[in-house]
């Protein structure tokens, strides 16, 4: 088996999710021989570069200004080409934005079907992958031609502490020839910018701690309640879909089957009912905390800590007695 | 110009879940369907960029079996002008979709194609990304706000990536997926509903449209995911406290 992995990097080093689906690819077959292809322009792409060879079998670099942003048309090109010349059995991302953005319009100019969010590899054909939010597994086997394309799950492929920074045996850095990269539609996306959304608090998708709060809190006003708790703890701050048609916080707070799916090491759920949709966002949190006055609440049968309680008290009460966030 | 909006026909979001218990998949039988909740969002910003005069008709595709026609209706009640529904009863993948949508928009040749970032049974994320790519089209995926200039043929496309927002500016024709916070949706009101009767819906097979239904993989098994059990009802803030800190160690 051979693999190509589409690598991101930032300040020229490797992203983590990345370096999960080294970890995934090593997972496909005892002989796999993994490369690394990364893209972009100028010293970045170099640091990048020396830090891949420092950890991984082989990098590919794509030098261009095409690839100064994550654009998803030269980026699938570019996959297409490496493929046509390298004939890799396999092609791995994470399931970040970025992958799940150039992956599949790769794999369509691939024609073959790509297997989305693998949580678990059985050899180098078999797959586990959630379904409807994670409330089903379903387990495929791939019976396509080559390329086999996998986007996968990082949190389900930890990268073990000593693998990220072994210097030995430096892998060897080989160019990618984009002399046909050229064609005329892949100018017609233009990157204009990006912005961080709120820098004082985590990132809800990646956050360590999760407060969340539901239809309980009553209103907007009250929901600062949770922000604060937040704040304390150093936490994202979740809502439920109840909440947000209720006008308590903007959309982009939902957690849940049609809102973010998360998976942090604590959950603490404020006046949540605990509806199935709202379940399926959240229910591979280590640990999950309910408060609610409702002791019959469906959010107890999946929490490890219930307290039944009136939030009003109860919220205030912890912000005080929590430790502050180390 | 004219935008096209796919829009898939799935287990209601509210639905409980049950895997067979003959593992073969989920239990779709006698269960609640409905529109894709992300096509909603993409069929809400169609019929918004009509409204703001920057489109001239909105047009809903779904593929499947012969009961997407339902779909379609609460499709064009929600304000589409005119619905395509291309009948397969067997299953179709992403790239088939692709496919399939693809010779639509060889014939229909809309300016702008919205569909919705993943559907919510397959969790696949595959099929806007991958009709783009067969088209050679611009794509923005999860789209979280859309401005059109007419006169530049231009759509600017807030995205969101993890850890914010992009912006990218795309050359119409393009692809756009949509995703949560791009709008909310309307509902249908009755003589809405009553007029999507009379709107047309026309039918095709994947065969008539030449595409190859193929798939790439097979089913293993589909199964429940390991249950949560129930933990402990604790009775003051305190001993919440101290469980979290001395036998979850969580902060």
């Amino acid at each position: 088996a051979s693999t190509l992995i589409l690598a991101e990097h930032e300040n020229g080093s490797i992203k983590a999710q990345t370096l999960s689906a080294v970890v995934a690819a090593k997972s496909l077959s005892e002989e796999n021989s993994v490369s690394l292809l990364l893209a972009g322009s100028g010293r970045s792409l170099k640091e990048a570069a020396k830090h891949a060879a420092s950890c991984h079998p082989s990098v590919l670099i794509a030098d261009s200004d095409k690839f100064e942003y994550p654009i998803a048309e030269p980026w699938a090109k570019l996959v297409q080409m490496v493929q046509q010349s390298g004939g890799y059995s396999h092609i791995v991302s994470a399931s970040s934005s970025f992958g799940k953005s150039i992956l599949p319009r790769a794999a369509a100019l691939l024609d073959v079907s790509p297997i989305t969010d693998v949580i678990e590899i059985s050899g180098s054909s078999q797959f586990v992958r959630p379904i409807y939010a994670g409330n089903a597994l379903c387990a495929v086997r791939y019976t396509g031609a080559n390329p086999c394309m996998l986007s996968i799950r990082s949190t389900s492929f930890p990268v073990p502490p000593s693998s990220a920074d072994s210097k030995s045996n430096e892998a060897p850095i080989s160019e990618v020839d984009l002399s046909t990269l050229d064609e005329d539609y892949l100018g017609k996306t233009r990157y204009v910018g990006h912005t961080s959304q709120d820098v004082e608090r985590p990132d809800l998708g990646s956050a360590r701690i999760v407060v969340t709060g539901g239809r309980g809190l009553k209103s907007a006003e009250n929901f600062k309640m949770i922000e604060k708790l937040a704040e304390k703890l150093g936490a994202a701050v979740g809502a439920t879909r109840a909440a947000v048609d209720a006008g308590f916080v903007p959309n982009d707070l939902q957690v849940g089957q049609t809102g973010k799916i998360v998976a942090p090491e604590l959950y603490l759920a404020f006046g949540v009912s605990g509806a199935i949709q709202h379940i399926a966002g959240m229910r591979d949190s280590k640990v999950i905390v309910a408060v609610n006055k409702d002791a019959d609440a469906p959010i107890f049968q999946v929490a490890d800590y219930g307290l039944v309680g009136d939030l009003f008290e109860v919220i205030p009460e912890l912000t005080e007695k929590l430790p502050e966030k180390k | 110009m004219k935008i096209m909006v796919a829009i898939k026909r799935v287990v209601d979001y509210a639905v409980k879940i049950r895997v067979k218990p003959d593992k073969t998949g989920v239990e779709t039988n006698n269960v609640k369907m409905s529109m894709n909740p992300f096509c909603e969002i993409a069929l809400e910003e169609a019929l918004r960029i009509r409204e703001a005069g920057l489109a001239s008709e909105v047009v809903a595709v779904s593929m499947g079996p012969a009961q997407c026609v339902d779909t379609l209706r609460t499709g064009l009640a929600m304000g589409a002008d005119r619905g395509i529904h291309v009948e397969s009863t067997t299953g179709l993948n992403p790239l088939n979709v692709a496919k399939i949508f693809t010779r639509l928009v060889e014939l229909e040749k809309p300016g702008l194609i919205f569909l919705g970032k993943q559907a919510i049974d397959d969790d696949c994320n595959q099929t806007g990304q991958m009709v783009a790519g067969l088209l050679r089209w611009p794509q923005a995926t999860f789209a979280s706000k859309v401005v059109l200039d007419k006169e530049k043929q231009v759509a600017t496309v807030e995205r969101e990536v993890d850890g914010g927002l992009e912006t990218l500016s795309l050359d119409l024709p393009a692809v756009i997926t949509t995703d949560l916070r791009l709008n909310q949706p309307r509902y249908a009101t009755l003589p809405n509903i009553m007029k999507a009767k009379s709107k047309v819906i026309k039918k095709y097979t994947p065969q008539e449209l030449n595409v190859d239904i193929r798939s790439d993989f097979e089913v293993v098994q589909v199964t429940e995911p390991a249950k949560r059990k129930a933990g402990v009802i604790v009775s003051s803030v305190d001993e919440l406290i101290d469980k979290l800190k001395n036998e979850a160690h969580a902060i």
